[in-house]
């Protein structure tokens, strides 16, 4: 035990990285997906283009690659993120919004043709009528596969530990090479530093959906 | 409404429709299934595109999908079938949303209004509650006084009752006769013969995507000047 408490420190920055890796980038990609989600729905040809595009290209590009490519593809075109930190969390904003926008455009989806329509009759345009009829209903919708998504993104931030952001997949590799014989560990309280994040997110996420839910 | 055609892909939905509505007219239009009475009633607030001809409210022409059109969407009140009420927001907050949003109106006066309005159409009592605790009937007097928020030049009911249960359609067409009575403009899809006899200027009869005869509800309904009104009228009234 004295192992792990001489390690707290290590441990407890690490989990902070994780955690403010999955909230950074699911903050950005819940407003970047959405957009995108609006933008796949909008009267304009144009914007319906540019969101599929985008959508299909970092919903079908391993997410390391995309790391890959904000970590050294884009110092071709003289760009580069001020720190490695800011890199994962664009690399894993960009990828995660792709599936937000598909979770939320399935929701908009699941809202009855009607409600954009009654709201339309009394003359909101456009955004009026997403942004105050049909969004709100779409998020009550989405509230599980967008849980699907945030746990997904928790486990996701692990690839970071892969592009020199010490984590906890970093500093688990970091303590199991030093401590072979506290392997089994090491390992518990990585994943147990794992669990903190998505097993409270599941919880929220039931009650989220019970809360929100809308009768009809 | 000039010289206006639509298609549904082949099918030629509208064919050369000239209607013009009078203000403070009431104009029913009837006719069988899939005749485009709904899709009619719908290109005026332009829910359906045109493919062409004119339509003119109040001598101005229906813009593109727009802020324009949004503008001139507010003045024309519609009540649906199926009451299309927000259903994540409660029968106030129904009837307040246009004024607020559209009008920009204070809150504290589209909720005043909002109350007469809803009193009006007799369902005050429900103001707090939401869209799916309320009957069908409730809920499209709410439509109704949602649409009227708005004081609306004309309004359009595109089958009002067709989604109610029997006892509840009274309730509705009620309320719907005593706006006819206060001048309103109406254009009304409707199979409720009884209340294009009360409350219709004129009955306008369509068939295959055309007006078929547009006469008053007397004329029609005692002698009907089509083959075709006299057949879908021994239909209906036989029973």
């Amino acid at each position: 035990m004295s192992f792990l408490a001489d390690n707290f420190p290590l441990l407890r920055d690490a989990f902070l990285t994780t955690l403010s890796l999955a909230v950074l980038s699911g903050l950005v990609a819940l407003v970047l997906g959405t957009v995108l989600a609006a933008m796949r729905v909008s009267p304009i040809a144009a914007l319906r283009g540019l969101a599929t595009f985008y959508v299909e290209t970092f919903r079908n590009t391993p997410l390391t690659v995309v790391f890959f490519f904000l970590a050294f593809g884009i110092v071709y075109i003289d760009l580069q993120f001020p720190s490695r930190f800011i890199t994962a969390v664009a690399a894993l904003s960009l990828y995660t919004a792709a599936f937000v926008s598909e979770a939320v455009r399935s929701g908009i989806n699941a809202v009855p043709p009607g409600q954009a329509e009654a709201a339309r009759a009394i003359g909101l345009d456009f955004r009026q009528s997403l942004s105050t009829i049909v969004l709100p209903q779409a998020f009550r919708t989405v509230v599980p596969p967008l849980g699907s998504v945030w746990i997904a993104l928790a486990k996701n931030t692990s690839i970071a530990a892969g592009f020199a952001v010490t984590d906890l997949t970093a500093v688990l590799q970091r303590l199991a090479n030093a401590n072979a014989d506290e392997l089994a560990l090491v390992f518990l309280a990585v994943v147990a530093a794992y669990l903190l994040i998505t097993l409270p997110s599941a919880w929220v996420i039931g009650v989220l959906e019970r809360r929100l839910a809308i009768v009809r | 409404m000039s010289g206006v055609n639509k298609w549904f892909g082949e099918l030629h939905v509208l064919q050369d429709i000239d209607l013009s509505i009078d203000r403070g007219e009431v104009v029913v239009v009837i006719g069988p299934s899939g005749s485009g009475k709904s899709t009619l009633c719908r290109t005026i607030n332009r829910l359906e595109s045109i493919e062409n001809g004119e339509i003119t409210i109040d001598g101005q022409r229906l813009p593109e999908e727009g802020k324009e059109l949004a503008r001139l969407r507010a003045d024309v009140g519609m009540v649906f079938q199926s009451f299309n009420l927000f259903a994540h927001k409660t029968v106030l907050e129904n009837v307040t949303l246009g004024p607020i949003k559209v009008r920009k109106q204070s809150k504290a006066d589209a909720e005043k209004r909002a109350r007469e309005l809803l009193d009006r159409v007799g369902v005050g009592p429900q103001a707090d509650k939401v869209p799916a605790q309320l009957s069908g009937g409730q809920q499209q007097r709410v439509a109704i006084a949602r649409a009227l928020a708005m004081d609306p030049k004309v309004m359009l009911f595109d089958e009002p009752t067709s989604a109610l249960d029997p006892e509840m359609i009274n309730e509705v067409l009620e309320v719907m006769i005593g706006l006819a009575r206060d001048g309103m403009t109406m254009v009304v899809v409707t199979h409720e013969m009884g209340f294009a006899r009360k409350a219709a200027n004129r009955v306008v009869f369509m068939d295959g995507g055309r007006i078929v005869e547009s006469s008053t509800p007397e004329e029609f309904f005692t002698n009907p000047s089509s083959d075709r009104a006299k057949d879908f009228l021994s239909k209906i009234l036989n029973h």
